[in-house]
């Protein structure tokens, strides 16, 4: 039975030497260490023994189980790693495949660049304030101090619905409407559609988005204006952007202004945005005219206020490069996708 | 406002400038400018010549051959013009010259004739057809002087100076002027003005024995002055003036109503100038129209007046619509012997609508409106009388009419030091002010405080606010400091704005892109939605002046806006889309519309796709308002909706209401839009689930026992719905249940008609135990009673 032992040994050591694979290692260790198996079955046979030889034949067996054992654990081990190296080397694939998206929507890029203005103001101490779309002569011209006869008010230029109803011209009439319902200190901006009476083309729509601030307090000052809005426009344009303020006439404000910042897209030294000269006219503003506090029943002798206003259609073309405002509400999805 | 610099500098001395400082200054202290131009931009080489010899081109009958003396030469030129004679000084191209529009002239020959150069006309010096005077229309221009000849034509008749375009603000009718202009420029560079020559009257008055002036409606004209010019010579005006007037866009005429412009151009003040012969007696009344009195004006045109309407008339007829335009009946012309010339002060609003009605608009209706000072008539008649002596057009005849009932008397404006730098935020002295503001002709007084005395040409100088505006524009925009409001205030969105902020981004996450759409739409955009006649959403607020029919009515349901984008995309082949418009709906209060209408939110979802169905939409929603805390609503079948297909639609539920309506759209309507795939649309009314929205989230202890799971089988009728199902399942399950989802739901071979077979997931868990398979089973026995029971379902 030594012999047999140490034949199969031998046999066995060849044998897992020369598998291919996991499975046949499996198989082997089934052939010689299954309950069938042929060390096994050696085992088995141990009763036929004297008594003498049975401890020494089953020491002898049990080592070469041992031997088998470890000898397959070890190239088992082996091939594995083999194994594992192969399937690491076989299943490569092209990383620059396209990828699985979840697709999310989309916001209106008017919107978008709405949410970044917001945001500036809000971190600034302003609040959103909203009005109706359609409203009175009275809020949108009258309490404003537009003169009587104001081209603006003709219907050349204003949508009617009646004598005393119109389609907002300007987001000013939440202006009033604030000013009239809220007591100062009034800090707000004031976003929304607009209407005016003109025809479609590449830069005019009869319908466009304003956005409008508001500051109401007393000792309120032109050179708090400026900061404002100097503020605001290195926020939304980048800290070196510079502002320059021009007179100009609005009949809400006095003293009114213009104010152009440092083109966004050059930066200063001229180029097609902002037509040579370097600057880019973003906001109109203003100190509030008495008239206009006065009407809101604010005391314009205590309290004084300054008012801007731009269009958020133009800041939206410029920043995104777009060049007819008629894309922007035709809404075709493979614009939308693209803020 | 064109204002060309060469004549600006004949009013202020600005020599030393060049343009770009000039416009730049001007822009900080208040007059903005579209740029500027010079006419004769590019043009090169082009010198004064003189005709010496014309003589027929010997092989064309249209051209003749001139020697023309340049200075350094004698040349020959072919051309074929008709308006030169031997002895003019003429503009002339030389070779190699460029004319306007860059074109090149080069010598060559023209039917076997040397030509050395090109005679040039106004527009090939680079004017605009419309303010050529008609002699030189077609022609050579033919200079009025022995220029110097071989001088370059540019610096000998100043064409080589800018025109700047200025942008006049409403508030400043006085800067539509050379002198208003050039008092801004003396403000913004401390140089004083120089002003007019005028007419200096020495003889006694005889004027009385040519006409009289009567005003019957003074507060239509404040004043009236006429002033009689006799033995008028009409000529050509003289080349210096024709230029300035073409720089300044008019087209010049003859000497008289030339030199009238130019006095507007200069003033602001219009003028306008009667055949006097024509004036019956010499009468001017100064009236309101009789109602529908007929003048034919200037421009041979009929006017039916009304009796709101001012005109200028004689004893006899109307002879001008007064501040609009002048009459036919008596314009000056060649015979011409005797003018009156007009200068007077009209009511603004008066002739505003004057001009609006007749829709007539002229240089003198567009001043007036805008206002003019009631001060200008006295000294713009001694302006316009030292012209016409000047150019030798007529003579003066001694002697002022004007007709100025109610003298303005001086306005005094007191103002507050500290005021005026506590709007500004700045720390001027009060001597600084008073600086500030005689730089602009203001004077100031100190009678019981500081008082401005503005000068008589600016209308809009009214109150300490308008001294504000002054000081901060010449002290400089620029030098005012930045700073931010002391105010605290703090930054915040309402409620509202969060609940709609979370509501957009829940859409967004669920793939949904945002749309912008028109409020106004058309009437018809409530047929393409199927909407019935008497549907009530057809109380539309109509607009009095639409763009066209297509934007008529404010909109009343976002649905037909959404699909017209869905269609859009769906033509251009976009494959799918989903988008979502959060905006205003107008509903009028009452027909015709008297008070503001209500404005309703409305949230409106759509989508079209080759996966898409009734429940991806459905998930949308239900994502959308669970995002928003919306709870305890449900879906519940809407056959009647005439814009959704019958069996496939929903309204969705909350107590008393409906919060909106959702489902595939009608075959009729998704073929209205020419959709070619079935479209789903969800309208919910925003402004009621935001007063839905309950911000009430709570922790719930993470399972710590494991759940049984079964499923369950059955075959119900086809009218069953999921939701009594889920329902019956709840209510008889008890506290274990934990979740039930519906997985299958199948019809058809093996399951009878008028039947389904509907497949749940029951997931049973306790919170303090193990569950055990016994005590599930009861459970599952009794719901399948209650199923069976109350619901005549079989176990399959």
């Amino acid at each position: 039975m030594k012999e047999i032992l140490e034949k199969l040994l031998l046999m066995a050591t060849d044998e897992v030497k020369a598998a291919k694979s996991l499975k046949e290692l499996e198989d082997l260790r089934v052939k010689y260490l299954g309950k069938k198996g042929e060390v096994t079955s050696v085992l088995k046979n141990m009763k036929d023994l004297s008594n003498e030889e049975r401890p020494i034949v089953g020491k002898m067996a049990n080592d070469v189980r041992e031997a088998i054992e470890n000898l397959l654990d070890s190239v088992k081990e082996d091939k594995k790693r083999i194994e594992m190296d192969i399937q690491l080397q076989t299943e490569g694939i092209d990383v620059t495949m396209p990828s699985k998206k979840s697709l999310r929507g989309h916001k209106h890029p008017l919107n978008v660049a709405l949410d970044e203005i917001k945001e500036i103001f809000l971190g600034m101490g302003f609040k959103i304030a909203e009005g109706p779309e359609i409203d009175t002569v009275y809020h949108n011209f009258d309490a404003l101090n537009a003169p009587v006869d104001h081209p603006s008010r003709s219907l050349s230029d204003t949508f009617y619905i009646n004598e005393e109803l119109i389609l907002r011209t300007q987001t000013s009439p939440i202006q009033v409407r604030t000013m009239k319902s809220q007591k100062p200190p009034i800090r707000i901006i004031a976003p929304g559609r607009c209407f005016r009476n003109d025809e479609i083309d590449a830069t005019h729509s009869p319908m466009f988005h304003q956005i409008e601030g508001l500051v109401v307090d007393k000792d309120i000052t032109m050179a708090d204006l400026k900061g404002t809005l100097d503020m605001f426009a290195k926020r939304l344009f980048g800290s070196q952007t510079r502002t320059k303020f021009r007179p100009h006439y609005f009949p809400f404000t006095e003293p009114s202004g213009e104010v152009d910042v440092s083109c966004f897209k050059c930066g200063g030294e001229g180029c097609r945005f902002c037509k040579g000269s370097g600057w880019i006219e973003i906001l109109g503003c203003g100190m509030v005219h008495p008239n206009v506090l006065s009407e809101c029943g604010i005391d314009p002798e205590v309290y004084t206020g300054f008012a801007f206003g731009m269009g958020l259609d133009r800041i939206t073309m410029l920043k995104y490069e777009i060049d007819d405002i008629r894309i922007l509400f035709e809404n075709d999805i493979r614009l939308i996708k693209q803020f | 406002m064109r204002v060309p610099i060469e004549w600006l500098k004949s009013y202020v001395d600005i020599e030393n400038l060049d343009d770009k400082t000039l416009m730049d200054k001007l822009v900080l202290t208040g007059s903005n400018n579209e740029g500027s131009y010079k006419i004769c931009e590019g043009i090169e080489n082009v010198v004064v010549g003189k005709i010496l010899n014309i003589i027929q081109h010997p092989n064309a009958d249209k051209l003749v051959v001139c020697t023309v003396d340049v200075g350094t030469e004698e040349i020959q030129i072919v051309t074929g013009a008709t308006n030169i004679s031997i002895g003019d000084y003429i503009p002339v191209a030389l070779n190699g010259a460029v004319i306007a529009g860059g074109v090149k002239i080069k010598k060559g020959k023209l039917r076997g004739e040397v030509s050395n150069g090109m005679l040039c006309s106004l527009e090939e010096l680079g004017f605009e057809g419309s303010s050529i005077p008609k002699e030189f229309d077609d022609g050579i221009l033919i200079l009025d002087q022995a220029y110097p000849i071989g001088e370059d034509i540019l610096k000998i008749l100043k064409l080589d100076e800018a025109v700047i375009e200025f942008e006049i603000t409403p508030n400043r009718p006085d800067c539509l002027s050379m002198l208003g202009m050039a008092r801004e420029v003396s403000a913004s560079f401390d140089v004083p003005v120089k002003l007019p020559e005028l007419y200096n009257e020495t003889a006694a008055s005889e004027v009385e024995t040519f006409a009289s002036v009567r005003i019957d409606d003074p507060d239509l004209c404040p004043r009236y002055a006429a002033k009689i010019i006799k033995n008028i010579m009409i000529e050509t005006s003289p080349l210096w003036m024709q230029l300035r007037l073409m720089q300044s866009g008019m087209r010049p005429i003859n000497n008289i109503v030339d030199i009238t412009n130019f006095v507007m151009l200069e003033y602001g003040q219009p003028i306008h100038a009667f055949d006097l012969h024509s004036v019956s007696g010499g009468e001017i009344i100064v009236r309101r129209a009789k109602s529908e009195e007929v003048i034919t004006t200037l421009d041979d045109k009929d006017r039916i007046l009304t009796d709101e309407m001012l005109v200028i008339a004689d004893k006899d007829k109307p002879i001008a619509i007064a501040g609009v335009m002048g009459g036919a009946n008596t314009e000056i012309n060649s015979d011409t012997k005797a003018v009156l010339l007009e200068v007077a002060t009209f009511d603004k609003t008066s002739i505003r609508k004057t001009s609006k009605d007749l829709g007539l608009r002229s240089e003198a209706s567009s001043r007036y409106e805008k206002g003019v000072s009631v001060e200008l008539p006295a000294m713009v008649v001694d302006r316009v009388c030292h012209l016409i002596e000047l150019l030798g057009a007529g003579e003066v005849v001694p002697g002022l009419i004007d007709v100025y009932p109610n003298k303005a008397s001086r306005l005094e404006i007191p103002f507050r030091v500290e005021r005026i730098n506590q709007m500004i935020g700045s720390e001027l002295t009060a001597q600084e002010m008073i600086e500030i503001l005689k730089k602009l002709e203001i004077e100031v007084i100190d009678t019981d405080g500081l008082k401005a005395i503005p000068p008589y040409y600016r209308l809009d100088l009214l109150k300490e606010i308008d001294l504000v505006e002054e000081i901060a524009r010449l002290y400089g925009y620029d030098q005012i400091k930045m700073t931010l409001p002391k105010t605290s205030t703090w930054g915040a969105r309402t409620n509202a704005q969060l609940i709609e902020e979370k509501a957009k981004t829940e859409l967004l996450s669920s793939g949904v892109d945002e749309i912008l759409t028109y409020s106004f739409v058309s009437r018809k955009d409530l047929d393409r939605i199927n909407l019935p006649e008497n549907s009530l959403l057809r109380n539309q607020v109509e607009l009095i002046n639409p763009l066209g029919e297509e934007f008529s009515v404010m909109r009343a349901s976002l649905v037909p806006n959404v699909l017209e984008v869905l269609s859009r995309n769906y033509n251009r082949k976009n494959l799918k889309a989903k988008v979502f418009e959060m905006g205003s709906v107008f509903l009028p209060k009452e027909l015709p519309v008297k008070q503001l209408p209500i404005e309703k939110k409305m949230l409106t979802i759509g989508l079209y796709g080759e996966h898409e169905d009734f429940f991806t939409l459905k998930g949308i929603v239900e994502n959308m308002l669970s995002g928003i805390g919306v709870e305890g609503y449900y879906f519940e079948k809407e056959t009647h909706s005439p814009t959704y297909h019958t069996g496939r639609c929903a309204n969705i539920i909350w107590g008393d209401h409906i919060l909106g309506t959702m489902g595939e759209i009608h075959p009729l309507v998704q073929e209205e839009y020419s959709l070619g795939i079935r479209t789903y649309v969800a309208d919910l009314d925003f402004n009621l689930i935001m007063q839905l929205s309950r911000e009430s989230k709570l922790f719930k202890a993470i399972p710590r026992y494991p759940a049984i799971e079964r499923d369950i089988a059955v075959l119900v009728k086809d009218e069953t719905t999921s939701y009594q199902i889920e329902q019956l399942v709840k209510a008889s399950a008890g506290a274990l249940l934990e979740s039930v989802v519906m997985f299958d739901m199948y019809k058809g071979r093996q399951i009878p008609e008028g039947y389904k077979s509907v497949a749940y997931a029951l997931v049973f868990r306790s919170e303090e135990r193990t569950l055990e398979d016994e005590a599930v089973n009861k459970i599952f026995s009794k719901i399948l009673k209650a199923l069976e029971d109350e619901l005549d379902a079989q176990l399959r």
